[in-house]
This record gives structure tokens, sequence and C-alpha cells, in this order.
């Protein structure tokens, strides 16, 4: 059953720019996020890509109300997060966690790991009454993949992957519905990469938790995720589900960075086609007119300087009910495989799958 | 043999002890060809990087044996203003952050320039000149109105851009890329990749690609090295690496990555950690992580097998592996 947990309509976040020392007065504007909506299912992960730069980090620290938005809502359960205060925000904040990306500067060096992972406790006291914390951060160390005899040690003594682990504990204290991770794998090793990513799947099942998973990795984010929305310069352009993104993207933007992603394969180098992009992302405080891609698109005619494209299913597709039936931001959607597929899996000669 | 390095090693004495960062490597790369070098953090793909260049640390590290053949001529046995001569002028090095191996209060036209100046005795002008060509050399747009531009004021692409440029500036005959394109978007490093490799066929120049992305690898080099904890386990040419890895470490790399084609299952994770240098395990140094571990394991240490004449696998159990 379908039963959105969180929904977020028109989302913006414009950091003013301003000149003078007296008279602030506004120039301009940074449009880190102008226009996301997107919903997210009970015990689904919705993964989110895009480069740096698109607004993906900004849109994190807003659902868990680190950022104010400057317009548009975040509804958790049917109700406004971002409007709430006082009492009604410090519970709906214990519903929603965030895991960071950098292990090593997330947490504090100065504390312990009981102390870090049972802080929390100190701001939401009746989740754990005091006698009871010690035991439950024990717990949380143990799933999480720690040994819990480790309660009193300090973030240093531990590698990069553990020190995810910790961050992910902490995530977990307050037992949320909801977790925002935000390129929680980026910082780590390979090896040490998929061990977090297993950890994640598992406590999901676990503990029925809802995940918007923000990386740059496209492979990562296929990996783990139901659906998946792409940003460009602070829209999402095309959103759906994984296999319509990966299998049949639509809008240029995805095929492009579908194409630019290495594939671990040598022999796919010779009959890839690679779709390279000239330039760079423009400037979000001078965002072009009309279709924010169109300076990089090489399909761009004059009708996409003139006319916003919205997130919808695109009219061509409207009708058929295939996997290309997915909302996307283009006015000349059109269907192309990018991602070659492997018709022998297990090819790498790793007899798992 | 443009380049050949021999049972190199290397270590670093610090306060707590010493750690043995390289613990004899061979590899070899030649005019015209890409040798990748994947490991992840801590293996000694770049303290190795660093002795071929001649920019180790020294102290705390110290090179303790072995022999860099760079066409023919020891490298170890050089004095270090002779060394001057062949860095920058034969072999170039692309560093990883371009932000910060690039000075920030000289102009990016200063500093290209500076190559000419110091290496060719050319006078500021021409140097500046040469600058502006090298810029376009790298498809850097409107090179002579941006050759007076800072690092700021360029984007990532473009900085990595400018590194490009330095390290070509004399035309060496050998590259060593360190992570070159790690600190990219993927769409920006698909850009540099492609303009490295162009510009690598262009002027025939050796290329070590230092990384550890196995997609990276894949797309363009000839040969790989894997180095686990200061030793290269196995080195293969590209194409029969991805396909039957000689070695579990490898094989739990590729294993390990997520795929863009494929939804996987569970990801198969190599347990444990890599190995504090300080106290590498005796025997194999990956057997207390290695699912195919036996008793010979924890006590020799393997010798780089040949598995066929381009390839070696520093594993006891090279063939088992091989066969899955």
């Amino acid at each position: 059953m379908v039963e959105p947990i969180l929904e977020v309509t028109g989302l913006v976040k414009h950091y003013p720019l301003t000149q003078g020392i007296l008279f602030k007065k506004q120039v301009g504007a940074v449009k880190a996020v102008d226009g996301v909506d997107f919903t997210l299912n009970r015990g689904e992960t919705l993964g989110i890509v895009g480069e740096s730069g698109c607004g993906k980090s900004t849109v994190a620290k807003m659902l868990v109300n680190l950022e104010r938005p400057t317009e548009g809502s975040i509804k958790f359960k049917g109700e406004d997060i971002s409007k709430m205060s006082g009492r009604a925000l410090k519970t709906a904040r214990r519903n929603i966690q965030m895991v960071f990306q950098d292990p090593y500067t997330s947490l504090n060096p100065r504390m312990t790991v009981g102390d870090i992972i049972g802080e929390p406790y100190e701001i939401h006291p009746e989740v754990a009454p005091k006698g009871d914390r010690r035991k439950r951060v024990q717990d949380l160390l143990d799933v999480v993949g720690l040994n819990p005899e480790y309660i009193n040690r300090y973030p240093h003594q531990f590698s990069g992957g553990q020190r995810q682990r910790i961050g992910i504990a902490r995530g977990l204290a307050l037992r949320p519905e909801v977790i925002v991770a935000d390129e929680p794998v980026s910082a780590l090793d390979v090896s040490v990469q998929a061990q977090v990513i297993n950890l994640l799947d598992r406590l999901q099942d676990e503990f029925d938790l809802s995940y918007v998973f923000i990386a740059h990795d496209l492979s990562i984010v296929r990996h783990i995720s139901d659906r998946v929305g792409v940003m460009y310069l602070g829209r999402i352009v095309e959103i759906g589900k994984d296999e319509e993104i990966y299998d049949h993207p639509t809008h240029p933007y995805t095929q492009a960075l579908l194409s630019a992603v290495p594939v671990p394969d040598p022999d796919a180098r010779e009959h890839r086609e690679r779709i390279i992009l000239s330039g760079d992302v423009p400037s979000p405080t001078n965002v072009p007119s009309g279709c924010r891609f169109r300076t990089r698109c090489w399909k761009a005619q004059e009708r996409c300087s003139l006319e916003v494209p919205l997130l919808a299913v695109p009219a061509e597709f409207r009708l058929a009910s295939g996997p290309a039936a997915h909302d996307s931001a283009c006015h000349f959607a059109e269907e192309k495989t990018v991602v070659p597929k492997d018709e022998t899996p297990g090819d790498l000669g790793n007899g798992a799958e | 043999m443009l380049l050949e390095v021999r049972d190199l090693h290397v270590e670093f004495r610090t306060r707590d002890g010493v750690a043995k960062a390289v613990n004899g490597v061979n590899y070899s790369v030649d005019e015209g060809e890409t040798l990748a070098v994947l490991g992840e953090s801590g293996s000694g793909k770049s303290v190795t990087a660093q002795a071929v260049m001649g920019i180790l640390d020294v102290p705390p590290g110290k090179i303790t044996g072995g022999e860099i053949l760079f066409r023919g001529k020891d490298l170890l046995k050089f004095k270090e203003e002779e060394r001057r001569k062949v860095r920058g002028a034969e072999m170039a090095m692309i560093f990883q952050d371009a932000l910060s191996s690039l000075n920030p209060v000289l102009s990016v036209g200063d500093q290209l320039g500076e190559m000419f100046v110091v290496h060719k005795g050319m006078s500021r002008k021409d140097a500046r000149a040469k600058a502006v060509e090298l810029m376009e050399r790298v498809r850097i747009p409107a090179a002579k109105e941006r050759v007076r531009d800072y690092p700021h004021q360029f984007s990532g692409g473009m900085r990595q851009r400018i590194m490009i440029a330095m390290a070509l500036a004399l035309e060496p005959a050998l590259i060593i890329a360190d992570e070159p394109t790690t600190a990219l978007d993927v769409t920006v490093q698909a850009q540099v990749m492609d303009l490295l490799a162009e510009l690598q066929r262009e002027l025939n120049m050796g290329l070590i690609l230092i990384t550890h992305d196995l997609g990276v690898v894949a797309d363009v080099a000839d040969k790989i090295a894997v180095m686990y904890a200061g030793r290269i386990v196995e080195s293969a040419p590209v194409h029969d690496i991805y396909k039957a890895p000689a070695h579990p470490y490898t094989r739990g790399l590729l294993d390990s990555i997520p795929r863009l084609d494929q939804k996987g299952q569970e990801l198969y994770a190599i347990k444990g950690l890599p190995p504090n240098l300080m106290h590498i395990p005796p025997g194999c140094a990956f057997n207390p992580r290695c699912p195919m571990a036996q008793d010979v394991c924890r006590t020799d240490e393997p010798e780089l097998y040949e598995v066929d004449q381009h390839r070696g696998s520093a594993c006891h159990f090279w063939r088992e592996c091989l066969n899955g």
C-alpha cells in the first residue's frame, strides 16, 4: 500500500545577496532550490542525484528543518513542518533524522561515542528515561555492527566506516520514521562503502524506515533507491522509478549524466556512446530563462529559452503506459537508452548473482 | 621501457613507530601506455608515485630499498639538482585537488609561465604567450583574457585543466595523475578524462593513473596494478582483470561496487578493515579479510606468482580464485 509520509510542494530556498553596510539592499539571490516537488512513501527510498551546486544538500537541510524554506511546504504525515515552531517542531524533528556526509567532522572529538549517540535523549528525554540510556546506546551500537563495549571510546579511535556507523546509530536513536542521508558513503573507501550500504538496507527493513538518499554517485543511488529524482540547478528535471530513470531516461540531462558514468567493464568502452556536455553548470545567481539546462543542451531550440518546461509526463508518452511515461521536464523529451544492458549478469566472474 | 620501479620500499618513521607504506613494489610503464594503480586509502599508491617524482617528504619518509629506473637510469642515485631537471621537464604530476595545488596569489598565467622561465630561461613575455597557448591546448575558453585570472576565478573542471596544462608544459615523457578527477562531478570528469587521454595519444606519453575508481580504470587503462598494504597484489592487462580476477582482494573490490546497469541484491562486502601499516599481519597482508584464507596464508607471504606472461597475482590460491 502506498502511503505518503513526506510531501514536498513548491519548495524554494533563495539566499539574498546584499550590497551596502547600513542599508542592506538586496541586489540578487542565490537560487539554491527553486521549486521542488516530490513525495516520499512509507518504507520507500527516494534517491536524489545531481552535480555539486544543484541544491540537493539544501533540500536535505530543509527536510530536517535546519534551513527554513523561502516558499513552499514540507508535509510530514499531512502537517507542514516548515511553518512549525516551539513544541510542535521539536516533536516533528524527532521523526526526521539526518545522517551526514563526513564522518570525520560530524562527530564531536571531545565526546565519547556513548555521549554522542545518547545526546538526542537529552533533548527528547521522553524517548528514554535516564537510567535506561546506557543500555539503549549499547543496543544501538550492536544494531549498527559495533562492539557495545566501545561505548567509552572517542571518535578518533575508529576508522571512517566505523565512524559512519556511529553517525547512523545517532540518527536511529530517537526511532525516527524518516532518515535523510546526505552523501553518507562518499567519504568512504570502496570496500567499506558496501558494508555501510548493506547496513542501511538492513536497518530499513528492521525499523520500517523511509529514506531520502542524496548522492552524486549514480550507481549507488540505483542500488539503494526505489525511486530517483534528478536535480539540476535547483529543480528536479526528471523523477520516476529506478528502472524508468536508468533504463528509459527521457530528459537530456539525465541521459548525459548516465552516459558519463564510467562503467567498470573495459569491454563497454568500445561500444558505448558518450554524451559529453560542454561547459559548466551556470551560476545559481543568474539562472537561464526558460529551461535552465538549455545552455548545455544539444537539443535546445528557441522554445526552450521562452517557456519553462513543467515536470510532468511528456505528451508523447502520456497515452502509452510504458516505462518512458514518467515525469520529465523537457519540451523535447525522447527516450534513449544510454546505459548498455549487461546481457550476462555475473560476467564479472563473481558467480554471486 | 620508459619507467621501471623495482622492489621499492618506503617507510615513515613516526613517534608511534615505523609505518611501512610501500613494501616491495614493482611496476613499469612504456611510452604511450596507461598504467592504472588501483588501491584504497593507505595502500601506498600515492607514496609510490611521490617516490618516483622525488617529492616524498624526507623525513619522516625514507626510501629503504629498490630502484626507480627512468629510461634505464636509477633516479634514486641522482643528486637533487639532477633530479630537479628531470622533474617537470621529463616527468610531471597532476594532483587531485587543483584548488590547493595552485598558488592562490599568483595568476594562472604566471604559474604556467614559470615552467618556461625556470626550465627554459625564457623571458616573462614569451612565457606568458606560451601560457596562453597551453590554456588553448587544454581548451579553456577565452584563454587570452583569462590568463591574468587567479585560480579561485575558475570552476573546478577548469582548474583541473590548468593543472593538466602545467604538467604538459614541457611535454614530458611521463605523467603521473593522482586521482585527477575524484573531486569533479561526473559530467566534468568525463570532459577531463577525455582531454587527458587525447593529449596522451597526441604526445605519446606514458601515463600512470592513480585511482580508487574501478569505472575510470576500465575506461582508460591498458594495464592495472592493484595495491594492498604497500604491495602489488595483482597486475594484469585491463580486460583480463575484469573478466576473471586472480586475487581475492581484486575480486572483492569488483563485487562490492554497485552497478549502474543492474539493480543488485545485497552487495558483497569485504569484511573488516585495511591493516594498520605499523602492524601489517604476518603472511599475506590480506589474510584476516580473505574468504579463502588457509593456514599457509597466515605464515608465508605469497610472492607475485606468474599467472601468465602478462599477469601476476600475489595469492597462494590464485588458481582457485581465477576459476571462481
